[in-house]
């Protein structure tokens, strides 16, 4: 699905990534740990395409194209999606206006997904407009359930989202990457869902408590603007909360 | 710099415009008139079907061509008429703008052509807007209009009132002596849409009355191109908790010159008035002006100017606010500048191209809730937002 071969990016002229390689299969869910200032939410920002992360070296192919420089729209029409951290207020845009424009030409029922999220009450206010960190992330949630990508970048999708709310974005995720089993009676038809499974998705996390809400297949590590160590996802959190981070890059090493 | 160049807006010669035009027949079936008209009309809010409408006036040149009354407790004529209706008329014209006050109302003193009287009667609800239109079609023509509006004790009432010209105008101008008085008690709904010609230049001189918890809502947009705009409506609340909104979106195509605001003086306590105004321009200049001056203690007021500059042209904001006691609660708001980047990639990354992007950002920003408008107008917005975007292109 998503493919970076030694990409190297710099942020006004300074390097942020060096050297990242990744690869993420179709229907994988992938965790990104790393501590602040690593470059995890630069790597994500270079895969969307924003502007202010030059590519200096390598490729990013998404679906077999390469996607290195193709403006951000594009990108997102051949499915990737991105939810994020800090995102801008835009006044005048009613949460549900912008919502049924993600979804493109599909018809969105805005009022069934907002039910899901339990952000009815948000839709006919400004897009993020005082909004707080858990009701970004479940606005953001929202426009991409509308958008429906095939892969799926999540930036702290955790931080500052009360525990209860945080139990909803979970099952939400996992709806959106067609994971999870929340149907037991129809278990014959999971059971084909799961074969079937398309969607992939890379999530950011430093703390790791995300890992408690949705399932993932593999985890790696930025540290300092490199790509180390592959591996179970549990397994390296579990190394970073008994070794911290540097220890674990060592190991990589 | 070529925007310095052009001549002050104040330097018109009245002599380049006459002040006579033949007389046009008054039409009782609005049905009949000739859809090059009517959709001149159409564009600035005036309902030719007049459905859902308590009365319709329509002045082109100096002739009121139609004006009736559908609802009860309302009273719509021209200002002659209602000069010879009411002997206490006289009392309400000149009254907060002096004749004095520049050329453009001593034109309207002594060369006067016509304009609105509308009434709503103490106590009445008027469910459905009235709506108005000066209409301009004789080219190089002055139009001088005098129009009072009077919402009586405890009424109610929408205006919708639209001005614009034959489509083939090249010169005219506007001058348009606006007097309305807010009763006590009484809301007055007022939404005034233009659509002059590219070169026509406007200069409407208004003063507002309003008494003890009245309530007067001003929408004013300007989305099309206009030779020059100059108007400062002064409002005067007069009596405790007397209430003024002033709505504006602007938008300043090349060639074009506003110069919009908004005066507000808060004379007693518990007066509120709220002035916003939303600017774009494209290739033109305009001064967004917004004044309050809060007399006494316990009146409260917020001005909000905020100005995009799509790629060319002059944005300038001008907020005051003027203390005269300790206990007066004013604020302000300006903010001059381009689109945020961010806010175009954060929704071109939900799969808008760059320019639906821009498009929805500067909707979003034009946006302002405008209480009482009417429904057709919210797409005439969006059309012309479209519009102005083909010229940024």
């Amino acid at each position: 699905m998503l493919n970076i071969e030694e990409l190297s990016v710099e942020v006004g002229g300074k390097p942020i990534l060096t050297q990242i390689n990744m690869e993420i299969p179709e229907g994988e869910t992938h965790i990104l740990f790393g501590p602040n200032g690593s470059g995890k939410t630069s790597l994500m920002m270079s895969i969307a395409g924003f502007s202010g992360y030059t590519v200096t070296h390598g490729k990013i192919t998404f679906k077999g194209e390469d996607i290195t420089h193709m403006p951000i729209h594009e990108r997102a029409r051949l499915g990737v999606g991105v939810s994020f951290q800090r995102p801008p207020t835009i006044n005048g845009l009613k949460t549900r206006d912008l919502v049924a424009l993600c979804g493109r030409d599909r018809n969105v029922e805005v009022d069934k997904l907002a039910k899901l999220l339990n952000f009815e009450n948000f839709l006919e206010r400004d897009v993020n407009r005082n909004f707080s960190g858990g009701e970004i992330k479940r606005s953001e949630m929202l426009q991409l359930m509308a958008q429906n990508p095939d892969l799926v970048l999540l930036d702290e999708p955790e931080s500052g989202v009360d525990l209860e709310n945080i139990v909803l974005l979970g099952d939400v995720v996992n709806t959106l990457l067609e994971r999870g089993v929340k149907h037991p009676r129809s278990m014959v038809k999971e059971h084909a869902h799961l074969k079937t499974r398309s969607k992939s998705a890379l999530v950011i996390t430093h703390t790791g408590h995300i890992l408690d809400y949705i399932t993932a297949d593999k985890g790696q590590v930025l540290y300092n603007g490199h790509l180390c160590c592959l591996r179970n996802a549990r397994e390296i959190l579990k190394w970073i909360r008994e070794y911290g981070y540097e220890e674990c890059v060592r190991c990589a090493m | 710099m070529r925007h310095v160049n052009k001549p002050a807006i104040t330097d018109i010669d009245l002599k380049n415009y006459q002040s006579e035009a033949g007389p046009h027949e008054y039409v009782n079936d609005l049905s009949k008139i000739e859809s090059s008209d009517s959709n001149q009309w159409l564009n600035v809010g005036v309902d030719i079907a007049e459905l859902d409408r308590a009365g319709t006036f329509i002045q082109k040149d100096c002739s009121v061509i139609h004006s009736k009354t559908m609802a009860e407790g309302v009273e719509v004529m021209g200002i002659s008429d209602a000069l010879k209706k009411h002997e206490w008329l006289p009392d309400y014209l000149w009254k907060y703008i002096s004749p004095q006050k520049d050329q453009f109302t001593e034109l309207a003193k002594q060369k006067p052509h016509e304009g609105y009287f509308i009434r709503s009667l103490p106590g009445v609800k008027v469910k459905h807007p009235v709506q108005s239109c000066l209409y301009i079609a004789k080219e190089g023509f002055s139009q001088n209009v005098h129009n009072v509006v009077i919402a009586e004790k405890n009424s109610e009432m929408n205006i919708i009132t639209g001005c614009s010209t034959s489509p083939h105008l090249v010169s005219g101008l506007h001058v348009g002596v606006s007097e309305i008085y807010v009763k006590k008690g009484a809301t007055l709904n007022f939404t005034m849409i233009h659509d002059w010609g590219k070169s026509i230049n406007v200069r409407p001189r208004t003063a507002v009355h309003v008494e003890e918890g009245g309530v007067f809502v001003s929408n004013y947009i300007s989305l099309r191109a206009v030779g020059s705009l100059q108007m400062n409506p002064t409002t005067y609340l007069d009596g405790k908790d007397a209430v003024a909104h002033f709505n504006s979106i602007l938008v300043a195509p090349k060639g074009c010159h506003l110069d919009v605001g908004s005066r507000v003086f808060l004379n007693k306590p518990g007066t509120r008035a709220e002035i916003i105004s939303r600017a774009i321009t494209v290739g033109g200049t305009i001064i967004a002006r917004g004044e309050m001056i809060g007399k006494v203690a316990g009146c409260k007021g917020h001005l909000e100017c905020k100005g995009l500059i799509l790629n060319d042209g002059i944005m300038h904001a001008i907020p005051e606010l003027q203390g005269h006691a300790p206990g007066v609660e004013m604020s302000h708001e300006a903010a001059v500048g381009k689109i945020d980047q961010r806010e175009i990639e954060y929704l071109m990354a939900r799969g808008l191209d760059e320019d639906e992007a821009v498009s929805t950002i500067v909707r979003g920003f034009l946006n302002v809730d405008i209480q009482g408008l009417p429904p057709g107008l919210a797409s005439e917005i969006d059309k012309a937002v479209t519009e102005t975007q083909k010229d940024m292109m």
